[in-house]
């Protein structure tokens, strides 16, 4: 999973001459391919952003297992049920990475989650889809983690040494998520007839959202160049989008299911896949809170939370105790 | 919030006896509920032997702005590495 | 046999399945991460006992045929197992209570004479060494937390306290199960289980409730309401597309 680029910097690339010689410092560093490290002088832009992207990318993991949460205790079979408990537990362990990247940079963990459970933290649009069939359990994992890995694995490049360092340990994780969510299509789409029926199902809610996961188009998000330049973004999120579906089409016809865009088709020009461009004036509800699920979601987070203020107040009350009596 | 778990650093040495290594950090309300949660968070795949828990605080850094001071002078002191010196190749391991 | 390994599997599978509620939802992300991990060594131990039913069991079916197509009757769980989670100082409660008799109990069968059943009892018994011990730092930990943390626990123990006598009450097939020296009486457990608790509630500064009155049933087959509601979750799947394969 991983936070959507919505709304960008909104600063301008300043050229080299008319950065301070710090700042010119720290992109010469940056352009050399060098980590930049929490306790390096960092320009207040870098930091700003970097502690937004990375706390929606942790955002994103931590809501993210509620969707596939939702299937655990109705999963099949007694592996079924195992893998997707690990992979949903994962989802939480990414979140834990991430937060903990972010707290390098000067924040608690505390805070982010308070601007998530408030709803001034965003996070990516995908969750706020419902998983209603058990074949969605296969498309979130071939289909969102897909799309996921497709940035995931270019921000391993990023300047900021902890987030890379968090990227990298994400993707090794994450390798089998993809996996074996191919693996339940497979078996859906070679089942009864009510099981291809589901998978075909889960594709058609699930493509568009997916293909929404990489942000706007780059015509409307002309800011991104800063980020880019801070290597805090790999690549554009037409480059991303174009990468996954040429990467997905194949697969899908191998299922043998349909892509619910009639355009879709390879490209023998450009060797590339030509498609539609998803509802954006939907994406854009979606991001404002009027997904299908953004209510329930941030609902069920704020329960958990505010439910387990008790647990987490009486360890650390313990803990003090202790210590006082050790003193 | 005041009740805020502190952040513990997570060391774990793997299988094949090399030194603990910085894994990643965690929250926990003291050492041994860290170790705990090290436990469950870190060696999910097998990962680990052996795992050290060390308070994010009392972590002492070396400042970046001191690179130069600290790290450079160790640069061309070559002859610390095997390589700087010539060993013909009739006399045999060494 | 067959029915002893339903006792075991069928706990495991019944208790892992209540952990695996919390998923998502835990009071913090570590303690999320540190559930999953009990709630899948537990379906891992499901699928040990239940497969190794089935195979004595003969019909062809497997540890999935006897998950997730019995109903409520059949299933020889401890009631404690089936409770609802309840807070999250319920769930935390039960799982150390459990964890407590079930350590002693596959310690035991760990040297049972049926090769099968003491190499599966070897294996979890370490898993559930780890369950125990953090299932244990947490009662004391909250039960000597805060006054809520504290009161919680208590409510907690009151509660599941008439779970526990079941777990100690020997019947017909117990004792050809020990007679033949595959699993010794569930009562040799109780003096052991007792003193181990009464330390653990000592640390944690709680009271042991004096009502000694046991709820039994699960382990012949007779449930509580709330069994049948979770298995029309966890088999709906398999009882609405009979026919497929996942």
């Amino acid at each position: 999973m991983y936070a959507q680029e919505v709304k960008s910097t909104g600063l301008v690339v300043k050229p080299l001459d008319e950065m301070s010689d710090e700042e010119r410092a720290f992109q010469v560093r940056i352009d050399a391919g060098e980590k930049i490290e929490p306790k390096d002088w960092m320009p207040d832009g870098y930091r700003k952003n970097l502690v937004r992207q990375i706390s929606q990318h942790g955002h994103s993991e931590v809501v993210g297992q509620l969707p596939e949460g939702n299937w655990i205790t109705r999963a099949p079979t007694l592996e079924r049920k195992a893998i997707l408990l690990a992979k949903v537990q994962d989802e939480a362990g990414h979140g834990l990475y991430l937060y903990s990247a972010a707290e390098t940079l000067g924040v608690s963990r505390a805070d982010l989650i308070d601007d998530l459970l408030s709803g001034k933290a965003k996070y990516s649009s995908i969750f706020n889809y419902p998983t209603l069939n058990w074949a969605d359990m296969g498309a979130v994992g071939w289909l969102v983690d897909g799309a996921a890995i497709v940035n995931q694995v270019a921000l391993q490049r990023t300047s900021y040494g902890p987030y890379s360092r968090a990227m990298v340990r994400i993707c090794k994780e994450e390798s089998f998520h993809a996996r074996q969510g191919f693996d339940i299509m497979m078996k859906m789409t070679s089942g009864t007839a009510a099981q291809k029926a589901m998978a075909q199902d889960a594709l058609n809610r699930l493509w568009w959202p997916a293909l929404m996961m990489f942000g706007p188009p780059d015509a409307d998000s002309v800011h991104s160049a800063q980020s880019m330049a801070w290597k805090i973004k790999i690549m554009t999120n037409d480059e991303g989008r174009q990468k996954f579906v040429d990467q997905t089409m194949p697969q899908i016809e191998y299922l043998g299911l349909e892509v619910p865009d009639s355009t879709a088709k390879l490209n023998p020009e450009t060797g590339h896949y030509d498609f539609s461009d998803p509802d954006w004036a939907e994406f854009f509800e979606v991001l404002k809170g009027n997904g299908p699920c953004n209510v329930d979601r941030l609902r069920a987070r704020n329960i958990a939370h505010d439910k387990g203020a008790w647990f987490r107040d009486g360890l650390m009350a313990y803990a003090e105790k202790r210590k006082i009596a050790a003193e | 919030m005041a009740n805020d778990w502190p952040l513990w650093e997570v060391f774990i040495r793997g299988q094949y006896g090399l030194s603990h290594r910085h894994v990643g950090s965690l929250h926990a309300p003291d050492a041994e509920m860290a170790m705990l949660n090290a436990r469950d968070v870190y060696t999910r795949r097998n990962e680990g032997m052996s795992i050290w828990v060390v308070k994010s605080a009392d972590v002492t850094a070396s400042a970046p702005s001191r690179k130069g001071p600290m790290f450079d002078p160790s640069n061309d002191k070559t002859y610390r590495h095997p390589t700087f010196f010539d060993i013909p190749d009739d006399v045999e391991s060494m | 046999m067959f029915e002893f390994l339903l006792r075991m599997g069928d706990n495991t599978l019944v208790l892992g399945h209540r952990v695996s509620e919390w998923c998502g939802h835990a009071p913090v992300l570590e303690e999320d991460i540190a559930l999953a991990n009990i709630s899948l060594d537990l379906i891992g131990q499901t699928r040990l006992w239940l497969g190794l039913a089935g195979e004595v069991e003969g019909q062809g079916r497997d540890a999935d045929a006897l998950a997730f197509r019995r109903d409520v009757w059949d299933f020889r769980n401890l009631l404690i197992c089936e409770r609802p989670n309840r807070d999250f100082g319920h769930t935390l409660m039960r799982q150390f209570l459990f964890d407590l008799w079930h350590f002693e109990r596959l310690s035991d069968l760990s040297l049972s004479v049926d090769d099968r059943i003491a190499g599966i009892a070897a294996k979890c018994v370490k898993e559930a060494d780890y369950h125990l011990e953090r299932s244990k730092d947490l009662i004391v930990r909250l039960g000597d937390g805060t006054v809520e943390s504290h009161s919680k626990m208590q409510t907690a123990l009151t509660a599941l306290w008439p779970y526990i006598g079941e777990m100690f009450t020997d019947d017909a097939l117990d004792a050809k199960m020990a007679d033949a020296g595959i699993a010794p009486l569930p009562s040799s457990q109780h003096v052991r289980f007792h003193k181990a608790l009464n330390e653990t509630l000592a640390a944690a500064t709680l009271m042991r409730p004096t009502n000694d009155f046991a709820q039994m049933g699960g382990r012949s087959g007779t449930h509580t309401e709330d069994l049948g509601h979770m298995l029309a979750t966890m088999q709906f799947l398999q009882r609405a597309y009979p026919d497929a394969r996942w």
